[in-house]
C-alpha cells in the first residue's frame, strides 16, 4: 500500500478539531498554537503531492480505494489530478493562514471556533479528493455546517439572517444534486465519479440527460455563484468574521466550479454543450454586471463580495467556452485547454488574490470598525506599508500584467474569444470596470487624498498581519512572472479531459 | 553582444526591487542604486547599439531569443526578445533620455518625503519602457506596456494628498485602460489565427489570414495605441498627468510611455501593411493627422507652462501617428527620437522654471532669460527644435513627415503644416511670455537651478540640436551626401519606404515655421506682458473660450461616460437588492407563511390532538433531559438540546449552545469514519 497522503491531507484536520476541543479552556494560547502547527502538515504533504505528482500523465494519482457501503457499492475512493491538486493545496494554505490569522483576532469561544475550521478544511478538502458520488456528497454537506455557525455566532450584526439564506440557498441546491446522483446510481448502478465519466448515464435519454444536468448545474451555479443564484454572497460575506470571509471566497466558491469541472463536463459534455448558450449568457452576465454592481458599493466587503461574482465569472467563461466547442473542429482545441487552463488556474488566482483582499478589510476593520468606503481617506500616508500592500492586492485582481490574475484572465479570454468571439468581446469590458472599481473606491477612497483626522494616529500593519499576507503575496508574483509549475500541472489534466469528450 | 542585451531592463528592474524591500529608508543610496543601474544600462544599450550599426542585415535578419513560457494545450506559449535596428535606436535613446532624467531628479527631488519611492518607481517605468522595445512578441510587450501604465499611475499620483493628483492618476490609468483592452483584443485575435503571439510568426501568418481579420487586429491594435499615445478621442488623460512631479512628466512625454504606442504601431507596421492597399493605416493617418492640428489648438489658449506642452506633445504624437499612417515608418521613428530629446528638455526645463520660480502659471512669470540663463538657452534650443526651424533636429524629422505626407495625401499635408505654424506660435508664445520682458509678480525672485538639474539640460540641449543631421534627406544637395546619406533610414533598413528631398515642402515648412514665430513675436515678444495685462489672444472671444476649456471634452466625458456608468451600477445594484434579492425574500417569507397557516389550520383542525403530542414530545424530552443529566453528564446535554432544534427553536444558535452543535456535528463524523473502517 502507497503512503496515504489524501487520507491524511483530509483527516488531520479532524485531529486537529478533537485536539482542539479536549484542550481545556485555561491552555488557550496553546491550543491556537497546536491548531496552526497541526494546519501546516496538510499544508506540507499537498506540497509533497505536487512535486511528486507526474503531470505529463495528467491522470488521477495517488489513488486510495475501500469499499465503504458494499451493499449499495460505495467507495471509499480519493485522488487528486492537476485540477483537485491545486485546489487541495489551496485550500491547505488557505487554512494556516486563517488560523495563524484568527489566533490573533478571535476572542470568544476559541476552541470552537477553532475545531470548526478544521472540519470546514476536512470538509472541503473532502471535496476536492472524493473519487465517489457518496463521499462526494457527504464532504460537501460536511463543509455546510462549519461554515453556518461561522458566520452564525463569530459574525455580524446580521449574522443570523446571512447564515440561514446562507444554508437554505446552499441547501436547495444539495437537494437538487442528491437527486441527480441518485438519478445516476440508479441508471449505472454505481457512485464512481471516474466511472460515472466513462459510462455517460442517459447517454441515449437526453430529456433524462438534462434533468440530471439541471440539478447538478442548480447546486453548483449557487456555489459559484452564477448570476442570478448570487445574492446569498453579499450577506454571507458581510456578516461572516475575517477568516470566514477568506474561506468562504477562496475555498467554499470552487466547489461550484469544481463541480462543473469534475463531473458536468466529464459526465454530461452533450448536455453542456447544448445548454452552453444560455449558460455563457449567465457567465457574461455575472462578469459585467458583477463588475457593475460592485462599483455601485460603499462597504468595502460587499463591493469584494461582487467582485467575486464578476472575478468567478471568468471561470464560467472559460468553462462554457470549452464546453462550447465539444464535438465541433479539431482547432479549437488548444483553445479549449486554454480556457480551462484559465478557469482552473484563476480558481487558484482568485482563492490568494480575493482571500487576500478579505484579510486586508479585516486589517482595517479591526482598527476603525468601519467599513463604510466614505469614512477613510488619506491613510497612504499613516498606513504605506498596508498601502502598498493593499494596491498590489487589488492591482491582483484587476487583473494587471505581471501579477498571477493576468494570466489566468488571459487564457480565458484567449479560449472564450476564439471560441465564443462576441461573449468573449464584451466581457473583456468588464475588465475596465473592475479596474475603475478598485481604483478608485478601494485605493483613493481609503488612501488617496488628504487625511482623514479621525485616523490619524492609525497604527500601519503589524508583523503578524505581513506574515499573513506574505504567502499570498508571493503567489501572486510568483505565479505572475512564472506560471510554469502551475500551469504544468493543470494542463496535463486538461489535455487528458479534453481528448476524453 | 546582442545576446545580453535582455540585461538592459533588467537593471533598472534590479535596483526597483532592491529600492522596495532594501534601501528604501536610506534615501541618497537609493537614488544611486537608480542612477547607477540606469548608467549600466545606458553602457549596455550604447555597446548594443553600436554593435548593431556594425551588422549588414540586422533589419531584415534581427537576433532572435526566445523560451517558452508555459503549456497552452498541446503546444506552448513562447515569449522571447529581439535586436533589430529599430529596437537598437530605441534603446539608446530610452537609455539616454532616461539617464538625464534620472539624473536631473535628484536634484528636483531633493527633500521630498518619498524621494526613495520616486526612484524605485521612475526605475520600473524605465523597466517597463525597455521591455517593450526588446519584446519580440506580443505578450512580453503588453506586461511591458501594462507595467508603464501602472508606473504612470503611480507617478501622476505621486503627491497623492493631493486630490488633483489622485485623480489625474486615476484617470490616466483607466482612460489608457480603455486603449488597452482594445489592444488585448487585438492580441487574443492574432493569437487565435495565427497561433503564435511572436511578431516573426504573426507577420508571416497575416499574408494568409482573410483581410477583414487582418485589418481588424490593426484597428485594435491602433487602438491601445490611441491611449498609450493619447491621441485623440483618449488624449484626455494626458495633460492632466503633469500633477506628477516634473521628471515624470519628462519621462511620460519623452522617453517611455507616449512613445510606447507609437512604437508599438512601428514594431507591428507589417499587419498595418499586410492588406492591399493598406486600409488600416488611414484611421492612423487621419487621427494623427487631426489630433495633430487639434491638439495644438488648444495649446495656444493654456497659460500653465507644463500644460501648453502637455498639448504640444499629443500634437507630436498626432505627427508620428501621421507618419506611420502615410506609410513613413522611418519618418516616424526619427521623430519619436528627436521629440523624445526636445521634448524631455522642455519638460526639465520647465521644470527647471518651477522650481526657480515656484509657480505653473505663465502669466506670474516673465523676464527669467537674466535668471535663469541655462534654463533659458536649453529651453530656446528645445522650442526652436519643436517649432521646426532648421537646422535644430525638430525640423528635419517634422519636414520628413511633412514630405512623406505631401507625396500620399495633400490634405493631410495640409494639416499637419497648419499645426506646424500654430506650434510655433505657441511655442514663441510660451517662450517670450516666461523669458522675456519683466517678472509680472514681484514677489517671485528667480534662480538658476542646481548643476545637477542644469547639466542633464545642457546634454539634451546637444540632442535636440544636433540628433536631426543623422537624417538629413539623401537627395538634398550637398547636406546630403556631406551627412552620410541619411544613415538613420540606412540603419533602421534601406526596405523601408525613403522620403525623397522636396525643396517646396521644405521651403513652406520653413516659412511657416517663421511666420509663427513672427505672429508669437508680434504679439507677445515685441512689447511683452506685463502685470495685470490680458493676454492678446483673448480677442478672439468665444473662439478663446472654447480653447481654455479644451473644448469641453473633459465635461462631456464626465456628463456621458463617467455618470452613465456610475448610474448603470446604481440601478444594477437597485435591481440585484429589490428584485433579484426580493425574489429570494419572497420565495422564503412565502415559505414562512405556508407553513403558518399549515400550523392555523392544524391548531384548528387537529387541536386537541396536536397540542397533545406536543405536550407528550416536550415532557419526553424533559424526561430524556434529565436522565441524560444525572446519568452521562455533558456530552448528553447537546443530544437533549437537539431535541429543542426539532422542535423548531433557532434561536438557539443566538443563545450560544454551539459547543452542543459542534460536537454533534463532530460525533456524525466520528461515527461515519467508525463506520468506514469497521467496513
Amino acid at each position: 500500500m502507497e503512503f496515504p497522503y489524501l487520507t491524511l491531507i483530509t483527516f488531520i484536520p479532524l485531529l486537529g478539531a478533537v485536539a482542539c476541543l479536549l484542550i481545556p479552556r485555561k491552555y488557550e494560547r496553546e491550543m491556537k498554537r497546536l491548531a496552526v502547527a497541526l494546519s501546516l502538515i496538510p499544508l506540507v504533504l499537498a506540497a509533497i503531492l505536487w512535486l511528486n505528482y507526474d503531470y505529463t500523465a495528467g491522470t488521477m494519482q495517488f489513488l486510495e480505494e475501500y469499499a465503504w457501503i458494499p451493499t449499495i457499492n460505495v467507495h471509499y475512493r480519493v485522488g487528486v489530478d492537476g485540477i483537485s491538486l491545486p485546489l487541495v493545496f489551496l485550500t491547505s494554505l488557505l487554512t494556516v493562514i486563517c488560523l495563524f490569522y484568527s489566533s490573533y483576532t478571535i476572542k470568544e469561544r476559541v476552541k470552537e471556533y477553532f475545531a470548526f475550521f478544521f472540519l470546514l478544511e476536512m470538509g472541503m478538502v473532502g471535496v476536492f479528493v472524493s473519487l465517489d458520488f457518496f463521499l462526494f456528497y457527504v464532504f460537501w454537506e460536511i463543509g455546510l455546517v462549519p461554515m453556518y455557525f461561522l458566520i452564525g455566532v463569530w459574525g455580524g450584526p446580521r449574522r443570523q439572517y446571512a447564515a440561514i439564506k446562507f444554508f437554505l440557498y446552499t441547501l436547495t441546491g444539495s437537494v437538487l444534486m442528491l437527486l441527480a446522483i441518485l438519478g445516476m446510481y440508479f441508471a449505472e448502478g454505481t457512485f464512481g465519479i471516474l466511472e460515472m465519466a466513462r459510462l455517460r448515464p442517459f447517454a441515449d435519454n437526453f430529456t433524462l440527460q438534462s434533468l440530471a444536468f439541471w440539478g447538478l448545474f442548480a447546486a453548483f451555479a449557487i456555489k459559484v455563484p452564477l448570476w442570478p443564484f448570487h445574492t446569498w454572497l453579499p450577506d454571507a460575506h458581510v456578516e461572516a468574521p475575517t477568516a470566514g470571509s477568506v474561506i468562504l471566497a477562496g475555498v467554499l466558491l470552487k466547489l461550484g466550479a469544481y463541480g462543473f469541472l469534475r463531473i458536468l463536463l466529464p459526465i454530461f459534455p452533450q448536455a453542456f454543450h447544448h445548454y452552453a448558450p444560455i449558460i455563457a449568457i449567465l457567465a457574461l452576465l455575472s462578469i459585467v454586471y458583477g463588475a457593475l454592481v460592485s462599483m455601485a458599493q460603499w462597504d468595502l466587503k460587499k463591493l469584494i463580495a461582487y467582485s467575486s461574482v464578476n472575478h468567478m465569472g471568468y471561470v464560467m467563461l472559460g468553462l462554457v467556452a470549452a464546453a462550447s466547442a465539444i464535438g465541433t473542429s479539431e482547432k479549437f482545441f488548444d483553445s479549449q485547454a486554454m480556457a480551462l487552463n484559465g478557469a482552473v488556474m484563476q480558481m487558484f488566482n482568485h482563492g490568494i488574490i480575493t482571500g487576500g483582499l478579505f484579510l486586508l478589510v479585516g486589517v482595517i476593520y479591526e482598527r476603525t470598525h468601519i467599513r463604510d468606503l466614505k469614512g477613510f481617506g488619506g491613510l497612504g500616508v499613516t498606513m504605506p506599508l498596508y498601502y502598498g500592500i493593499m494596491t498590489a492586492t487589488c492591482l491582483a485582481s484587476l487583473g494587471l500584467p505581471g501579477l498571477a490574475g493576468f494570466i489566468s484572465e488571459f487564457l480565458v479570454f484567449q479560449g472564450a474569444l476564439s471560441i465564443i468571439p462576441p461573449v468573449a468581446a464584451i466581457a473583456i469590458s468588464g475588465v475596465v470596470v473592475t479596474a475603475a472599481m478598485f481604483l478608485w473606491k478601494v485605493i483613493q477612497l481609503i488612501f488617496l487624498g488628504p487625511l482623514n483626522q479621525k485616523w490619524a494616529d492609525l497604527p500601519d500593519m503589524q508583523r503578524w498581519e505581513v506574515i499573513t499576507m506574505a504567502p499570498l503575496l508571493f503567489f501572486m508574483v510568483l505565479f505572475g512572472l512564472y506560471p510554469t509549475p502551475i500551469l504544468n500541472l493543470i494542463n496535463g489534466t486538461v489535455v487528458k479531459l479534453l481528448s476524453g469528450l | 553582444m546582442l545576446q545580453y542585451s535582455w540585461l538592459i531592463p533588467v537593471f533598472p528592474l534590479l535596483s526597483f526591487t532592491l529600492i522596495v524591500f532594501f534601501t528604501n529608508r536610506h534615501k541618497t543610496l537609493s537614488a544611486r542604486l537608480a542612477v547607477g543601474a540606469i548608467f549600466l544600462s545606458f553602457l549596455l544599450a550604447m555597446a548594443v547599439f553600436f554593435t548593431a550599426l556594425g551588422i549588414e542585415g540586422l533589419a531584415e535578419e534581427p537576433y532572435r531569443s526566445a523560451f517558452s513560457w508555459f503549456p497552452t494545450g498541446k503546444t506552448s506559449l513562447e515569449i522571447g526578445f529581439m535586436v533589430d535596428p529599430l529596437t537598437a535606436a530605441m534603446l539608446a535613446m530610452v537609455t539616454t533620455v532616461c539617464l538625464m532624467i534620472f539624473i536631473y531628479s535628484q536634484g528636483y527631488m531633493h527633500g521630498d518625503r518619498l524621494y526613495s519611492r520616486f526612484f524605485a518607481y521612475i526605475s520600473l517605468f524605465t523597466t517597463g519602457m525597455l521591455g517593450l522595445v526588446l519584446a519580440d512578441n506580443l505578450m512580453l510587450a503588453f506586461i511591458s506596456w501594462e507595467i508603464m501604465g501602472l508606473c504612470s499611475y503611480l507617478l501622476i499620483g505621486f503627491w497623492f494628498e493631493r486630490p488633483a493628483a489622485a485623480n489625474a492618476a486615476k484617470k490616466a490609468f483607466i482612460t489608457t485602460k480603455v486603449g488597452d483592452v482594445l489592444l488585448l483584443l487585438g492580441m487574443l485575435l492574432l493569437y487565435f489565427q495565427t497561433g503564435s503571439l511572436t511578431f516573426e510568426t504573426i507577420f508571416e501568418g497575416v499574408n494568409h489570414l482573410h483581410p477583414n481579420i487582418v485589418l481588424a487586429a490593426g484597428l485594435l491594435i491602433f487602438a491601445g495605441a490611441v491611449g498609450k499615445s493619447a491621441q485623440f478621442p483618449l488624449h484626455v488623460w494626458l495633460p492632466d498627468a503633469m500633477e506628477g512631479p516634473t521628471p515624470v512628466s519628462a519621462l511620460i512625454h519623452a522617453a517611455t510611455m507616449v512613445a510606447a504606442g507609437v512604437y508599438l504601431v512601428a514594431r507591428t507596421f507589417p499587419i498595418f501593411t499586410a492588406v492591399q492597399g493598406h486600409p488600416a493605416l488611414v484611421p492612423v493617418a487621419i487621427i494623427g493627422a487631426f489630433t495633430a492640428f487639434f491638439a495644438s489648438t488648444i495649446a495656444l489658449a493654456q497659460n500653465d507652462i507644463k500644460r501648453v506642452l502637455a498639448y504640444s506633445t499629443i500634437s507630436q504624437l498626432g505627427y508620428m501617428m501621421t507618419a506611420l499612417g502615410v506609410g513613413g515608418l522611418v519618418a516616424g521613428v526619427f521623430h519619436l527620437i528627436t521629440h523624445a530629446f526636445f521634448k524631455a528638455l522642455l519638460f526639465l526645463g520647465s521644470g527647471s522654471v518651477i522650481h526657480g520660480v515656484g509657480t505653473n502659471d505663465m502669466m506670474e512669470m516673465g523676464g527669467l532669460r537674466k535668471s535663469m540663463p541655462l534654463t533659458f538657452w536649453t529651453f530656446l534650443a528645445g522650442m526652436l527644435a519643436l517649432s521646426g526651424i532648421p537646422p535644430f533636429a525638430g525640423f528635419w524629422s517634422k519636414d520628413e513627415i511633412l514630405s512623406h505626407a505631401f507625396d500620399h495625401n495633400q490634405v493631410i499635408w495640409l494639416v499637419g503644416t497648419a499645426a506646424a505654424f500654430l506650434t510655433a506660435f505657441y511655442m514663441a508664445r510660451q517662450v517670450f511670455l516666461v523669458f522675456f520682458g519683466r517678472p509680472r509678480n514681484t514677489e517671485i525672485h528667480a534662480h538658476e537651478s542646481p548643476p545637477l538639474m542644469t547639466g542633464p539640460l545642457v546634454v539634451l540641449a546637444l540632442g535636440a540640436t544636433l540628433l536631426g543631421l543623422l537624417g538629413v534627406p539623401a537627395d538634398m544637395p550637398l547636406l546630403g551626401p556631406l551627412l552620410g546619406n541619411n544613415p538613420f533610414h540606412h540603419f533602421i533598413g534601406e526596405a523601408f519606404e525613403a522620403t525623397p528631398f522636396n525643396p517646396q515642402v521644405m521651403g513652406i515648412s520653413i516659412s511657416v515655421a517663421l511666420a509663427g514665430l513672427a505672429l508669437g513675436w508680434l504679439l507677445y515678444g515685441r512689447s511683452p506682458l506685463v502685470a495685470g495685462q490680458t493676454d492678446p489672444l483673448e480677442r478672439l472671444g468665444p473662439l478663446w473660450v472654447t480653447l481654455k476649456n479644451k473644448y469641453w471634452i473633459d465635461e462631456i466625458y464626465n456628463a456621458t461616460v463617467v455618470r452613465g456608468t456610475i448610474f448603470l451600477a446604481d440601478l444594477l445594484f437597485a435591481f440585484d437588492a429589490g428584485v433579484i434579492d426580493g425574489l429570494v425574500n419572497l420565495a422564503g417569507k412565502a415559505t414562512v407563511a405556508f407553513s403558518t397557516l399549515n400550523e392555523r389550520f392544524d391548531t384548528y383542525v387537529v387541536d386537541g390532538l396536536v397540542n397533545l403530542a406536543g405536550k407528550a414530545t416536550v415532557a419526553f424530552s424533559t424526561l430524556n433531559e434529565r436522565f441524560d443529566t444525572y446519568v452521562v453528564d455533558g456530552t448528553v446535554n447537546g443530544i437533549g438540546k437537539v431535541a429543542d432544534i426539532l422542535g423548531g427553536e433557532l434561536r438557539l444558535i443566538q443563545t450560544g449552545r454551539v459547543q452542543n452543535y459542534l460536537l454533534l456535528l463532530l460525533l456524525s463524523v466520528l461515527m461515519l469514519v467508525g463506520v468506514f473502517m469497521y467496513q
